[in-house]
């Protein structure tokens, strides 16, 4: 090193935003040098998309400077950032869904465009999928909408490193390995690791705190709008982490002692082209496995089973929490109550009319069990944080009457403060006598359950109960047909 | 493992299979018209029809619909019967206008965030009364190159396929080959991915408006053409006729899942259904229902190999 100072990339002074009367930066300060991977963790609704916004041009900050390479930049937009080469992963998916790769290549890189330019494409996108994700398998002329969620992630994040003119410098990843597996979210971050050694910057927000503390190079904690640490990630650990977010250390997610539901009644039962299924009264029964390997199929077809398709049922026996909130979660144009009521309408009607003043009560009554942070269950769905969205499904799917709730990976992108909670609602829940189906892509959720079945290739593998349920049975469950 | 054909092909296999099905059921019918006077005949009403579709479709495609495309093509067809033919120059403004007007409309409903539908259904009076001004009655005379283009002659092929051929090649290359229509579709597959490229979203929907009013200008000159006059209530089908024919053509109302090709098909489909029930000998009276029954059971057809797409997809 030459000893001079390095210029950031990005450096946002005391930039304040607020939407209507919440602040949602409170002053924040933040320099992004070249060669560091800056790890950023918060709640939900503590500011992390909001700057994350400011950076890359979305939003022009109410107050505060911006300036890039030393200088002040006052003109400061989408363009201006794409120009200086900052690039984002978004935290939901936003690819087009009805255009190939190769075509969201074209609308990514607005320079890219004259005669010729589906081949140009083709090499860029290629180039950059096989340098993130080598052996990805993805053809750049297929439409994103016939890929997995994986693969669409995958697509997405080898876009915000393609080089098309202007090479990136500034890479922000929202929850960039929400829906990867084990295995490519560690292509990625190998990925990332290069990058940021020959020189680049990486902005990097995950709720997956390991995955903070092993990739990053400095941790910025931030809460209610401000910065409230910034240390270099050696100095961090997964539990000082959890404290400065301001989450009460639960500890770690322990499963309930093991339960004797020998006994039980068994209420769902599906056979399928692998081991057959079943969960007995009370029990969290865990679908593991890598992304996207049928579990998603199985609770749709557990669902099918146990519904009608004409008329619904009397006394309802499933109910199903989305994962993709925005596909088949919320009712964005509704308020936060009819989003919370829809699931138990036919409870709170008499003679076909809705009983406003019950549906009020449960669910403010909800409301409070669950604490869903808004001043006014009147206001929009959209008006919450994610995990606060995902919060109200949850409540949907409790307030009902059934006895089996599906839930497909309800979790992604939720804060570890919301998860201790939901997991506690869980647990209450199940010991209450409620049956849990539960898919999740993350370890430390899978492992909270009693039994757990590991998919693999749109089938049953593997059938774990009790103390074998651990993160090296199902990962060597997931694995044993590929090595075969 | 990737499916035998890409989710396009499959796109478009049921409207051409469709147009296959109902030209070898006329063929049956009326032998006589498998000739060059035969299709020109069959198909001449379907060439306005298949402009007014691909109209239709660039609507579609960035997620609004336009019930004004009937009364507007009307309102094309009278300015071209009277100015057009008398004066040229003024002609050709008036119509140049109207395609701004359309550009215009996109803008104002991109930045009041107005629902499109409301917006052209009170467009359709604005244009429906324009065109009652300037022909009370039925009348006006059709321009001669007009007349004369629709009328050729070509060797091979009669004029209304040829032409079809043309506009779908043409729509095909603007829409799904070059950047500014991948942009269209992108709004209308995701808006605000387009919107954080850099991209001005306000840009790309007005150039989809202002497209589609001159493709709309070029029906009502085609229609005009061969009609050889106009009247002001000319075309008042053809707005559920090109909505009919973007779905029809495998397109979507949302998600800008569009198909050029697909949706000149989809227009010689619904002309062809008419002369198959003539052909039929299916009294006037029933036929718009027995169009009506030919439509769903071409929908239906659709949905069932998208099904079974799916689940063979799912295996």
């Amino acid at each position: 090193m030459t000893g001079e100072k390095l210029k950031a990339i990005v450096e946002v002074t005391d930039a304040k935003v607020s939407f209507g009367a919440v602040k949602a930066l409170d002053g924040v300060t933040l320099a992004i040098l070249p060669g560091e991977c800056l790890g950023l963790v918060g709640h939900n609704g503590a500011g992390k998309s909001t700057i994350v916004s400011v950076i890359n041009g979305g939003l022009t900050p109410h107050q505060g400077i911006i300036s890039g390479d030393g200088e002040v930049l006052t003109r400061y937009g989408i363009n201006a950032a794409r120009a200086r080469g900052v690039r984002c992963v978004f935290q939901e998916l936003s690819l087009c869904p009805n255009l190939t790769v190769v075509e969201n290549t074209r609308i990514m890189h607005r320079h890219l465009g004259g005669f010729g330019w589906r081949k140009r494409a083709k090499e860029v996108i290629e180039r950059s999928l096989a340098a993130v994700f080598p052996g990805h398998g993805i053809a750049s002329d297929r439409s994103v909408g016939e890929l997995s969620i994986a693969e669409r992630q995958m697509v997405e994040i080898a876009m915000a490193f393609s080089d098309a003119g202007v090479a990136p410098r500034l890479v922000i990843l929202d929850e960039p390995t929400s829906s990867l597996d084990a295995s490519l979210a560690e292509q990625m971050l190998t990925y990332v690791r290069r990058f940021i050694a020959a020189g680049g910057s990486v902005i990097f927000i995950s709720h997956i705190l390991n995955e903070i503390l092993t990739t990053a190079s400095r941790i910025v904690v931030m809460k209610d709008g401000r910065i409230v640490a910034d240390r270099p990630a050696g100095d961090w650990t997964e539990r000082g982490l959890v404290e400065a977010t301001g989450s009460v250390v639960k500890g770690e997610a322990h499963r309930g002692a093991v339960r004797d539901l020998a006994a039980a009644p068994v209420v769902v039962e599906q056979g399928g082209s692998g081991m057959p299924f079943h969960a007995k009264r009370g029990e969290l029964v865990g679908l593991a496995g890598l992304a996207g390997h049928g579990q998603t199929r199985m609770l749709m077809k557990l669902h099918a089973a146990q519904s009608s398709d004409w008329l619904p049922r009397r006394d309802p026996a499933v109910t199903f929490v989305a994962g993709d909130r925005r596909l088949n979660g919320v009712f964005e144009l509704w308020s936060i109550l009819k989003n919370l009521s829809i699931g138990s309408l036919g409870d709170l009607a008499s003679r076909g009319m809705v009983n406003a003043a019950a549906e009020a009560e449960r669910s403010a009554e909800w409301k409070r069990r669950i604490d869903i942070r808004t001043q006014d269950l009147a206001n929009r769905i959209l008006s919450l944080s994610g995990g606060n969205q995902q919060k109200v499904l949850f409540a949907r799917a409790l307030s009902t009457r059934a006895p089996v709730v599906l839930m497909d990976d309800p979790m992604r992108g939720i804060d570890v403060g919301t998860k201790q909670e939901v997991y506690e609602i869980v647990r209450q829940q199940a010991v209450g006598g409620r049956t849990f189906v539960w898919y999740s892509t993350e370890m430390e959720e899978v492992c909270l359950c009693d039994r757990v079945y590991v998919f693999r290739e749109g089938a049953i593998v593997a059938e774990l109960a009790g103390d074998a349920v651990s993160e090296e049975n199902i990962l060597a469950a997931s694995f044993r047909g590929a090595a075969a | 493992m990737r499916p035998a054909f890409s989710a396009d092909a499959m796109r478009l296999a049921i409207p051409a299979l469709s147009l296959t099905v109902l030209l070898a059921a006329v063929f049956w019918l009326q032998p006589r018209a498998m000739s060059y006077v035969g299709l020109n005949l069959l198909f001449n009403l379907a060439v306005p029809i298949a402009l007014a579709t691909i109209a239709q479709m660039l609507i579609i495609a960035v997620n609004d619909l336009d019930l004004s495309m009937g009364t507007f093509v009307s309102f094309v067809a009278c300015v071209t019967a009277t100015f057009l033919r008398d004066a040229p120059l003024l002609g050709t403004l008036i119509l140049a206008g109207a395609v701004l007007v359309y550009a215009v409309l996109g803008v104002v409903i991109h930045l009041r965030d107005l629902p499109s539908i409301v917006v052209s259904l009170g467009m359709s009076f604005v244009w429906g009364g324009l065109a009652v001004l300037l022909l009370p009655a039925p009348g006006g005379q059709a321009p001669d190159w007009a007349r004369a283009l629709m009328t050729t002659k070509p060797p091979l092929a009669p004029i209304a396929i040829v032409a079809s051929i043309v506009i779908a090649l043409g729509a095909h290359l603007l829409v799904m080959r070059s950047s500014l229509g991948v942009l269209i579709r992108g709004v209308g597959g995701n808006e605000r991915s387009v919107e954080r490229a850099g991209w001005s979203v306000l840009a790309a929907r007005a150039a989809a408006y202002g497209l589609a009013g001159f493709f709309a200008v070029l029906a009502g000159i085609a229609l005009v053409g061969l009609t050889t006059s106009a009247d002001a209530n000319i075309a008042l089908r053809y707005t559920l006729l090109s909505i009919a024919g973007v779905i029809l053509g495998g397109g979507e109302f949302i998600g800008g899942r569009v198909s050029p090709v697909g949706a000149v098909i989809g227009a010689l489909t619904l002309t062809l259904a008419g002369s198959f029930l003539s052909f039929l000998r299916i009294s006037p009276d029933w036929q718009i229902g027995a169009q009506g029954v030919i439509l769903i059971i071409v929908l239906a057809l659709r949905l069932f190999l998208n099904r079974v797409e799916k689940r063979e997809k799912g295996q």
